[in-house]
């Protein structure tokens, strides 16, 4: 081992995907306890370059990668996730990766679980047959969680829990590893609630100071420059900066992220104008058991045509809205749209009433990984409304309009800009980001007449969020469809809706034109709070 | 609103009740309507069911584990079941009677389980998430390998030595296998009467310890790797937990168990049918467990005993009832072999169609309504 050889160096590293460059040249070094900021676009490469650290299968199988990983200066070559954890490296990945079924603490030690030593049968059969120590697993997963700082029920199932908590739960994995000395996190602000952020930020300040380097990727640059000590850029595949966070800013980072100025001041719609025209969906009395957002008596009434906003601090149950009205969740109380009763706690009803909804889960219901972009554009709308059906013999055949399907998605890949190498593309090759645009297009592609969507934006990089925000602003004139977009970032819902109403203590604390002063919405945010 | 909040969460509640048990509602329903047609006595119908309990419920028991490890409703039994019936032969040729015969045949069953089990799991990771239709299959298949062995290798190549176990030819093993000696050895062991009900109390005893080994092993790290791999192999491989391994240790358990299974149910009916004891014995394992109230990925010991019990009670009662109804004695057993298929059938369909919908965007979505109209 060399002295003051950095923690972890990377250097040259390349790698395409068949011919498809993704990453060239890039280097980068870090220290013990230095926490390095990871930025870039959508596809700019960042999640394949932690994959390649972390020794991740789909490098191997897709080719390898060229260049040299160094550990404390010793040259490493990981073939499996199992190596670099050996070595001390630990990941939280983009997606998840839990079990639904067990609870977070068995998550936590999941196949590290604790065991009673020496049973006769266990010693006969193997150590697999020794009884796990429920007792040692509850004490270990506390000290995780106490080490992480933020608070879950170690407790409770993976599919009962609000979004944010999977995530920490698999932080909490990793901390329960002592060999960890380098932790990455891809975009774990991502589901997270501003709030739940600010927590995963001190959490992770608490990590460094404890010696364990961090690589931090994030599309929030705030968060960049709040807990970073250092910052790397990449576009294109290549690292084009790599600076102290202290000595930039986040115009300078967007400006290096997109080869541009990007102005990312929100501005708020002029023209203040409320709609009074017809009521199209009315909410009345709605309560919604959804755990961490629960909905408590909400009447809500929406204008057709209208963009509404639905905005509020984390767990105040903005998301139970349209959680709730969609079906999803348990609730009660009384939805009417266009007239007529909406029956509760029955997706179907709202779909056929073309309504439509993306997720904030984009990993849990969202996409069919293994299919091609194609097919998850075009497959709910030829599921529920026949479309891209030509049909033979008086509708006695059905067959499937390829063209008219590589029309619309190859259409919607330009408007959202979606980067993919094609139309057949499957969508786990696609970066997060991409992913998520992929979400919305496929809810385009319903044509509804009435469209929830929660967190639009989430995981979209700076350059791609103005995009992705006017796609819907133009979707919403154009084809006369109402919008309702809950979002915890209330410049993006000034910067588009017609009215925002805001959500506190599960309950509407008061409805604002998108024009009125943040502080007002401010202090709605936090009247109702408990 | 809060008390009306409560009311309508507990009709949901109750509604959801209702549709998760809907299969051991229908036959409870079934039952209760054909019992007072057939007419039977309630202490003929005890003593009956008590008997069917003691002779199935150990095979079915053997199906528990490969569901939990995600296997679903295995025909990975039916393999167990005919290294059991080769055992019970070649110990009835032996001339090893009563308890000792029984040790010796599952003894003796244990490696033929044991391998053929390790095939079943080779080629069931072959077929991820195609299980039931392949291990039915792979069924089949060694089917006709037991027949190659037991028709034609037993008497030549295996040495048999009594003749009323063999066929005339020389070689080969007769349609019937008597196990007179042995009959219901374990059964009649400390067998009590109550009021007229044999309890067969060693069969019983032996069911409860294989019980409690179950729930054991849901508490030990293999358990818990099964449980994993059973949710999710991706991310229990992710972990480092050894999926396939994992899989076929399910599937070698579950064979050996189903072999001692096959012993007991064999001693207890007194003969072995050499060439079809085993050929339905998954299908009604498998109708019993659902109609328990069990689903492809989820089963319990409850589940068990309800389906044991109702799936037999229906087969006693409902010939009654439909002779009494139609005049035809025949169509009992139609319906014991059309119900046995429905009853699969509708599980798997549903269960295919719930994957399916699953796995697409809306799918959870369309999957709760599917509920909804199922009420
Ligand atoms: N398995 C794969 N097969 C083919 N191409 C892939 C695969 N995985 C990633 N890519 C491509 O590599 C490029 C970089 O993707 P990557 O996931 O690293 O982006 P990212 O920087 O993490 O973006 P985001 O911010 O959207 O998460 C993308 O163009 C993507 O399509
Ligand atoms: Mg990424």
């Amino acid at each position: 081992m060399t002295e003051n050889a950095p923690l972890l160096e990377m250097k040259g590293i390349r790698k395409d995907f068949f011919g498809n460059q993704v990453l060239t040249d890039i280097h980068l070094s870090l220290k013990e306890g230095e926490v390095l900021g990871l930025v870039g676009e959508n596809g700019a490469g960042k999640s394949t370059l932690m994959k390649i650290l972390f020794g991740m299968n789909v490098i191997a199988e897709t080719g390898g990668y060229d260049g040299d990983i160094l550990l404390n200066g010793e040259k490493v070559r990981f073939g499996s996730p199992f190596d670099a954890l050996a070595a001390g490296i630990g990941m939280v990945h983009q997606e998840f990766s839990l079990i639904p079924g067990f609870t977070a603490t068995e998550n936590i030690l999941l196949n590290r679980e604790p065991r009673h030593k020496a049973g006769v049968v266990s010693q006969i059969f193997g150590e697999r047959l020794e009884t796990l120590d429920r007792k040692k697993m509850q004490d270990q997963a506390a000290s995780a969680i106490q080490r992480m700082g933020i608070r879950i029920d170690p407790d409770m199932v993976i599919s009962d829990m609000p979004i944010g908590h999977k995530q920490f739960t698999e932080i909490a994995r990793e901390l329960s590893k002592d060999q960890l000395r380098l932790l990455i996190l891809d975009e774990p602000t991502a589901v997270l609630t501003e709030k739940e952020a600010e927590a995963l930020l001190a959490s992770i300040r608490g990590m460094a100071a404890s010696g364990i380097a961090v690589i931090f990727i994030t599309h929030r640059l705030q968060e960049i420059l709040d807990v970073c000590d250092r910052v790397l850029v990449m576009r294109d595949g290549y690292a084009v900066q790599d600076v102290p966070a202290a000595r930039t800013s986040i115009p300078e980072i967007t400006k290096w992220m997109v080869g541009r100025s990007v102005d990312t001041s929100a501005s708020a719609r002029a023209d203040e104008q409320l709609e009074t025209g017809r009521v199209i969906m009315s909410i009345s009395r709605l309560w919604v058991d959804m755990a961490g957002e629960t909905v408590r008596d909400v009447s809500l009434d929406v204008y057709e045509g209208e963009i509404l906003g639905i905005g509020g601090l984390a767990g105040q149950g903005k998301l139970g809205i349209p959680n709730g009205v969609m079906g999803l969740y348990e609730a009660g109380g009384s939805v009417t749209f266009d007239e007529k009763p909406i029956p509760l706690n029955q997706p179907r009803s709202c779909l056929d009433a073309s309504i439509a909804f993306v997720s904030e889960d984009r990993r849990g219901v969202g996409l069919l990984l293994d299919e091609s972009l194609e097919w998850n554009i075009a497959f709910p709308p030829m599921q529920i409304q026949n479309k891209f059906l030509k049909s033979y013999l008086g509708g006695l055949i059905k067959w499937r309009d390829e063209a008219a399907i590589r029309e619309v998605t190859s259409r919607y890949v330009d408007s959202l800009q979606i980067r993919c190498t094609g139309t057949r593309q499957k969508a786990k090759e696609l970066s997060g980001g991409n992913q998520q645009k992929v979400c919305l297009a496929k809810a385009f592609a319903l044509e509804p007449r009435f469209l929830f969507v929660s967190e639009p934006t989430r995981g979209i990089d700076v350059g791609a969020k103005e995009l992705v925000l006017n796609a819907l602003k133009r979707f919403n004139r154009e084809h006369g469809v109402t919008v309702v977009m809950i979002s915890s970032e209330l410049e993006e819902l000034r910067q588009i809706c017609d009215r925002i109403a805001i959500v506190s203590g599960g309950r509407i604390a008061g409805i604002l034109p998108a024009t009125r002063s943040s502080e007002e919405f401010g202090m709605l945010m936090v009247s109702q709070v408990k | 609103m809060s008390t009306k909040n409560q009311t309508a969460s507990f009709g949901a509640k109750l509604g959801r009740l209702a549709r998760d048990n809907s299969v051991p509602i229908m036959f409870i329903l079934i039952c209760a309507v054909c019992i007072p047609l057939a007419g039977f006595s309630g202490g003929y119908l005890l003593n009956e069911i008590i008997t069917r309990m003691g002779r199935n419920t150990f095979l079915i028991l053997s199906l528990l584990i490969p569901i939990m490890a995600g296997m679903g409703l295995n025909f990975g039994m039916t393999l167990g079941a005919m290294a059991g019936e080769i055992a019970l032969i070649l110990t009835a040729d032996w001339q090893i009677w009563g308890i000792p015969g029984v040790v010796l045949s599952m003894i003796l069953s244990i490696p033929l389980s044991v391998g053929l089990g390790l095939l079943c799991g080779k080629i069931l990771n072959m077929a991820k998430g195609r299980e039931m239709v392949t291990s039915y299959i792979v069924s089949y298949f060694i089917n006709g390998v037991y027949q190659l062995v037991v028709l034609y290798m037993m008497g030549s190549i295996i040495p048999i030595a009594h003749s009323s176990i063999k066929l005339p030819r020389g070689y080969g093993i007769r349609n019937t296998v008597s196990l007179l000696n042995m009959r219901q050895c374990i059964d009649n062991l400390w067998a009590i009467r109550v009021g007229g009900v044999k309890i067969p109390v060693l069969t019983f005893l032996i069911i409860a310890l294989l019980c409690l080994v179950i729930l054991w092993f849901r508490k030990t790290k293999l358990g818990q790797d099964m449980r994993a791999v059973g949710q999710d192999m991706n991310v229990a491989r992710d972990a480092g937990v050894d999926v396939e391994r994992t899989r076929i240790i399910s599937i070698v358990i579950s064979t050996v168990l189903a072999g001692f299974g096959m012993i007991l149910y064999l001693q207890n009916m007194g003969n072995i049918s050499t060439y079809s004891s085993h050929s339905q014995i998954g299908m009604f394992c498998i109708a019993a467990l659902l109609v328990g109230g069990a689903s492809v990925d989820k089963a319990s010991i409850g589940n068990v005993f309800l389906g044991v019990s109702l799936f037999h009670l229906m087969f006693i009662v409902a010939p009654a009832a439909g002779a009494k109804i139609t005049g035809d004695s025949m169509i009992g057993e139609y319906f014991r072999v059309f119900v046995s298929y429905g009853v699969i059938t509708v599980a798997l369909v549903m269960y295919e169609t719930k994957k399916r919908r699953a796995k697409a965007s809306l799918g959870r979505q369309l999957e709760l309504e599917q509920k909804g109209a199922d009420k």
